[in-house]
């Protein structure tokens, strides 16, 4: 083993700083998100001015899009479709990106225990 | 500046995937070695807030709207690498879940939001960095700096991508998209000063390029 000190962990954050983190996160994904700006983002604003917005035009080639267009479909309601649409994904991308890296790590220790 | 599909051709595409396979593949690679205890939560709750944050669209100018990106705050807080983790995994699920950006676009898009805006401008803020004083301030205004050259490089990045493609002329989409951007990396700056600011007065051990100045991380392992 090279550097035997980057496998000494250091001690775990404080619980409250990812809970608050992802409250905040939780916060914009759902009370801010529909206040949002409905306005067609940088790209979209120069695909509709240079005329190559119809390119796109043509459907998504994944066709099993729960969500599409992050308003959760059902719900008739805009603002709270969005709202549980971002919460939803927010949950989504914190469970996705915390699983890779628990895996990852998992992996490791088991190597090192050998 | 999420593409979708048919916008771009399909060797940029799949060249597009070739990059960002690769860069991934190393990322993981690297955090299977050298991933840190503290770091599996942090990861987690970096994802989710740069996807949230991507959702609270600003209007920038008449009519056009920007957000977030968030790959150089990931790269801060968690190195490079990780960054285009992050930023592949927030990618992926906008894709297959929210139709954000296209399917056979998934590589060019974390080619230009996780390795050119997380990456490339984690390079450019480590560059100011070493030439100025290691203060807080420093740090934030090379941070900002990084975050508004992240937005204005993946666009630009994006705006080659579709002259390749031979959807735009070069010389049509390279003004307009960099132009956009500017503005829109004023709000990057913001967030991602902001953000910063706020993680370094509760947890500064928590930001990888911080604690790597300061020795805090070094601390701490002594200490455990």
């Amino acid at each position: 083993m090279k550097r035997p000190t980057r496998c000494v962990s250091s001690k775990p954050p404080r619980l409250w700083f990812i809970l608050a983190a992802l409250a905040v996160s939780i916060v914009l994904a759902g009370l801010l998100s529909p206040f949002a700006s409905r306005s067609p983002d940088g790209l979209e604003r120069v695909a509709a001015d240079k005329g190559f917005i119809e390119k796109g035009e043509g459907g998504a080639v994944w066709k099993w899009t729960l969500i599409p267009d992050y308003e959760l479909p059902g719900i008739k309601n805009g603002s709270i479709s969005t709202a549980s649409a971002g919460i939803i994904g927010t949950l989504a991308v914190f469970g996705g990106a915390y699983g890779i890296a628990r895996i990852l790590k998992r992996k490791r220790t088991r190597r090192l225990e050998q | 500046m999420h593409i979708p599909d048919g916008f771009v051709s399909g060797p940029v595409n799949a060249a597009g995937y070739l990059v960002s396979a690769g860069v991934a593949g190393l990322a993981l690679a690297r955090a299977n070695k050298s991933l840190e205890d503290h770091q599996v939560p942090l990861l987690g709750v970096t994802a989710a807030f740069v996807f949230a944050a991507q959702m609270v669209n600003f209007p920038v100018a008449a009519g056009t709207s920007g957000h977030f990106l968030g790959a150089l705050l990931a790269a801060v807080l968690l190195g490079p690498l990780n960054a285009c983790l992050v930023m592949a995994v927030v990618l992926t699920i906008q894709c297959l879940l929210f139709a954000d950006g296209g399917l056979t676009a998934l590589g060019v898009n974390v080619f230009n939001m996780g390795i050119v805006g997380g990456g490339l401008a984690y390079m450019v803020f480590a560059a100011i960095r070493r030439v100025l004083p290691k203060t807080t301030w420093c740090f934030l205004f090379s941070a900002g700096v990084a975050a508004w050259i992240s937005v204005v490089a993946g666009s630009a990045a994006c705006a080659i991508e579709l002259a390749v493609s031979g959807t735009v002329p070069m010389r049509i989409a390279l003004p307009a998209m960099a132009g956009v951007h500017a503005l829109i990396g004023i709000g990057e700056v913001i967030v991602t000063i902001g953000t910063l600011s706020a993680v370094l007065a509760s947890r500064p051990d928590l930001v990888q390029a911080w604690s790597g100045v300061t020795g805090i991380a070094v601390a701490s392992e002594a200490k455990a």
